[in-house]
């Protein structure tokens, strides 16, 4: 691909969604961009930082989406462009913030953007949800597009509506827009100086705090105004359909394919909303009053059905009077992504009409082929990955503690922790640091005659964005626990982005490194740093520091880089090799430990043999598995390291 | 553009597991087509960073329309399958009695195949399932080649090579090799390898 920065106005790429949003900032003339990695949201701010020294713009990877958002507003209000993007989870982190910058409106300088990428499904998320309410709740403006051309213009246009009214204002992107790619023709790049400068006289005066709420929905009102005539909301389809659907984001694809796949395009037409709050209402009203029906195709929360709905109910017994179908009616589901096939069956279900996918005959074969030849495949941790290492150490210092003790888990990876990949030893969790304040709650519960031993846990990124104040209130109240800091050196889910124990910054700059054992030296408390892949050297520490009670919090760091991170450096470490000849197979007492209890995808059983072996296109060459072997039949041999084939292109 | 698509909208999988590099075949060839005047959706269904799981890619190709990046059921035209039981999983929701197949025949195992209580499936039952699924299948050895080319991540590459040799799509190796060059700057000439075997291989 060629650089996102190119100046051929008219070219056509293939770009993500959000590679297509960070060149609608760039056409925008973007120059401050912070980000903490979310994804779906992730890949905005590092498409931006690549190019960002030769187009003088400032991109920062911050420690958390409101500390972020709050960099952008000051860029904002100094006369620079700016944007903030995040996922769901970081919009509610920046959410006590957002809430007031929409009270007190921007002070006038240049357009301010916030990007939100949701995620229905949460394939990549700990919830779904719908942040479209936050533009209802707090009085946003907010845009979202239907396509990956949209995701670039909105993305522009959304600065010059951010100066005209002089407030943030919002892009709502889903997964399925922001994750996935299609074609995008640029237009020109603009070539402009910018200078940062804090007018002390704002720009837009002030008004009496009674009146802020009140001056914030006059901006609504003028952003309905606009919206009414915005060309990111058009109509296809008869003039008088039979039946309309109204739709947005992602799902306006969805809807587009079921009308063409059942051939009704003379009987159905699509609205397709992009202004999606304020509802721009005379627009909506004019297609309703030209149909009898409306089905609503939109994901996750009846967001677009509720609006109009409620202006149907306002217009009066002399307005429009549609039938309405959608989620209330049951006709699309309330959760989850949404398909093409969802819209299928809601349109024939409404229009009266049978849909088959394909021949029954061939569903019949192929449902019986399956049931046979398909089986799961759950996801696990990575060969090589620390966690697992980690994990085991855990699962085992527990097992032999056997008071009952369990680990919490944070966000990211470790997550895994709950199931089979991280033997279990997660119990519970919950949002950005809730590792980290959840064990500091158990470890007060002495007095209730609790007495089983917890162990916090929270990832080296995390621990940064939100596990610092949980264990600063931990060490303050003197809460009985064992903190581990699965240090990994990587923001490993999102992508491999730095955070300050790299030190390394989004623009690849040397930042200030600080390590995760001087805040917690700093807090006055036990700090023990380990390799996970010393197996037993961690177990024990485990059971030491776990038993050291009586005394708050103390800290294990098990520090051991991501295996994806270090592989796209070097080569494959060692060969992992079984001796045929040492693994006694179903006949050795360990019943199977490697493939069944360790469970690294690069061990596989061999039912022919009866004996465990390594699968040489998946084994990374890591060397744990090694030391798990009651027979010590799985070796190693040391590699010489090699140039890489595939090299990655560095995603930061 | 080259020549005409077989269906408007041609709509294609590729499947692999987690891991096995099949994101950059669907890119590799999105790419091209785009440079091509097609019009392209590339959406994608996958875990987060981590591995075991299915990844699927639905490629969407068309001359004016910007589809779904989701396929319908039962409306894949072709299959491109790293595995065999993800070929299997793909032609249970997508299959067709006109779909395409090409299948890598080396499996992965689950992660729960420990012999105990489930089992990885006859590979030899499953190639025969899937020929029987299928209009047109391809076996394609790609992750044995991509070995003997020195590491079976190429297999993705290969795996471009067969497609575009098969004739399925209106690319040609000329258009391939600035899209290879663009992604492998480093790596150029083994990954052309890759993409030669590939070729020659569905020509035999």
């Amino acid at each position: 691909m060629p650089d996102i920065d190119i100046n051929s106005p008219n070219k056509t790429l293939m770009l993500m969604g959000n590679e297509a949003i960070a060149r609608g900032a760039l056409e925008a003339g973007v120059g401050f961009i912070a980000s903490y990695p979310g994804t779906p949201a992730s890949e905005i701010l590092p498409t931006l930082a690549e190019v960002a020294k030769r187009r003088n713009i400032y991109a920062e990877w911050s420690i958390n989406e409101m500390v972020a958002l709050m960099n952008a507003v000051a860029a904002a209000t100094a006369g620079i462009r700016s944007m903030a993007s995040t996922k769901q989870n970081g919009t509610n982190v920046a959410m006590d913030f957002i809430a007031t910058l929409m009270s007190n409106g921007l002070r006038g300088g240049a357009g301010l953007v916030l990007v939100n990428a949701d995620d229905p499904g949460r394939r990549n998320s700990p919830n779904e949800q719908d942040t479209r309410s936050v533009a209802k709740m707090l009085d946003i403006p907010m845009l979202e597009p239907g396509d990956f051309q949209e995701a670039k213009d909105m993305t522009r246009w959304l600065f010059e509506l951010s100066e005209e009214l002089g407030c943030l204002v919002m892009l709502r992107t889903v997964a399925k827009i922001s994750h996935t790619r299609g074609n995008v023709t640029l237009g020109e790049l603009p070539s402009r100086e910018q200078t940062a400068h804090f007018d002390l006289v704002p720009k837009i005066p002030p008004v009496n705090p009674v009146d802020l709420h009140a001056r914030a929905l006059e901006k609504l009102d003028r952003a309905k105004e606009m919206f009414e005539t915005s060309p990111f909301n058009h109509y296809i389809g008869p003039d008088i359909p039979e039946l309309l659907i109204i739709s947005c984001g992602a799902s306006v694809l969805h809807a587009m394919e079921a009308v063409r796949i059942l051939g009704l395009q003379d009987q159905i037409g699509v609205l397709k909303i992009g202004t999606i709050w304020p509802l721009p209402e005379k627009l909506v009203e004019k297609y309703l009053k030209k149909t009898q029906q409306v089905l609503f195709v939109e994901e996750v929360d009846p967001f677009v059905e509720r609006s109009v709905m409620e202006l149907t109910a306002g217009l009066g017994p002399s307005g429009p009077r549609p039938i309405f179908y959608g989620k209330r009616s049951g006709h699309i589901p309330s959760c989850g992504e949404l398909t093409p096939d969802d819209a299928i069956s809601a349109i024939a279900k409404i229009m009266g009409i049978t849909y088959q996918s394909r021949d029954p005959e061939y569903t019949e074969k192929v449902r019986t082929a399956s049931q046979e030849g398909v089986i799961l495949r759950p996801g696990t941790l990575c060969p090589g990955c620390p966690h697992r290492a980690s994990y085991w150490a855990l699962h085992r210092a527990l097992k032999l503690d056997g008071r009952e003790g369990f680990a919490t888990a944070d966000n990211g990876c470790m997550s895994a922790g709950y199931g089979p990949s991280g033997y279990f030893v997660a119990k519970i969790g919950g949002a950005m640091g809730g590792g980290v304040g959840l064990a500091d709650g158990f470890g007060k519960l002495k007095r209730f005659g609790f007495a089983q031993p917890v162990i916090g846990g929270v990832g080296d990124s995390t621990f940064y964005h939100a596990g610092i104040p949980a264990l600063l209130n931990a060490v303050w109240n003197q809460s009985d626990f064992t903190l581990v800091i699965y240090d990994n050196s990587a923001t490993a889910m999102t992508g491999f982005q730095p955070h300050p124990g790299i030190g390394m910054t989004a623009m690849g700059e040397q930042g200030k490194i600080i390590a995760i054992e001087d805040i917690c030296n700093a807090f006055g408390i036990r700090v023990e740093v380990c390799d996970p892949f010393e197996l037993e050297k961690t177990t024990e520490t485990i059971l030491d520091v776990m038993r050291d009670e009586g005394h708050g919090p103390r800290v294990i760091i098990m520090r051991h880089e991501c295996e994806l991170q270090r592989a796209r450096r070097e080569s494959t470490p060692y060969e992992v090799f079984i001796d045929p000849d040492k693994c006694l197979g179903e006949s050795c007492g360990c019943d199977r430990l490697c493939v069944r209890v360790f469970r690294c995808p690069g061990l596989k059983w061999n039912e022919i043999t009866g004996k465990s072996e390594i699968d040489e296109v998946i084994c990374c060459g890591c060397g744990l598995c090694v030391d798990i072997c009651p027979q010590g039949a799985i070796e190693k041999k040391v590699m010489v390291t090699e140039e890489k084939v595939q090299e990655e292109t560095p995603q930061w | 553009m080259v020549r005409e698509l077989m269906k408007d909208p041609l709509s294609i999988i590729v499947i692999g597991v987690a891991g096995q590099g099949n994101v950059v075949t669907s890119f590799l060839i999105c790419n091209a087509l785009v440079n091509e005047g097609y019009r392209v959706t590339f959406g994608q269904s996958y875990p987060a960073q981590q591995r075991g799981g299915p990844v699927i890619n639905y490629i969407r190709i068309s001359e004016d329309i910007q589809a779904s990046p989701i396929i319908p059921e039962g409306r894949a035209d072709v299959i491109v399958a790293m595995e065999p039981v993800e070929a299997m999983r793909m032609l249970n929701q997508y299959g067709n009695p006109d779909v395409i197949t090409m299948v890598n025949p080396r499996p992965i195992q689950a992660i729960d195949t420990t012999g105990l209580g489930i089992k990885y499936p006859s590979v030899d039952k499953l190639m025969k399932d899937i020929t029987a699924l299928s209009a047109k299948t391809w076996v394609v050895n790609a992750t044995e080649e991509a070995q003997k080319l020195g590491n079976p991540i190429m297999a993705n590459v290969i795996l471009v090579g067969a497609l575009v040799g098969s004739g399925i799509l209106p690319l040609d190796r000329k258009v391939m090799e600035p899209v290879l060059r663009e992604r492998f700057p480093k790596a150029l000439d083994v990954n052309m390898e890759a993409l030669d075997k590939g070729i020659e291989l569905v020509k035999q």
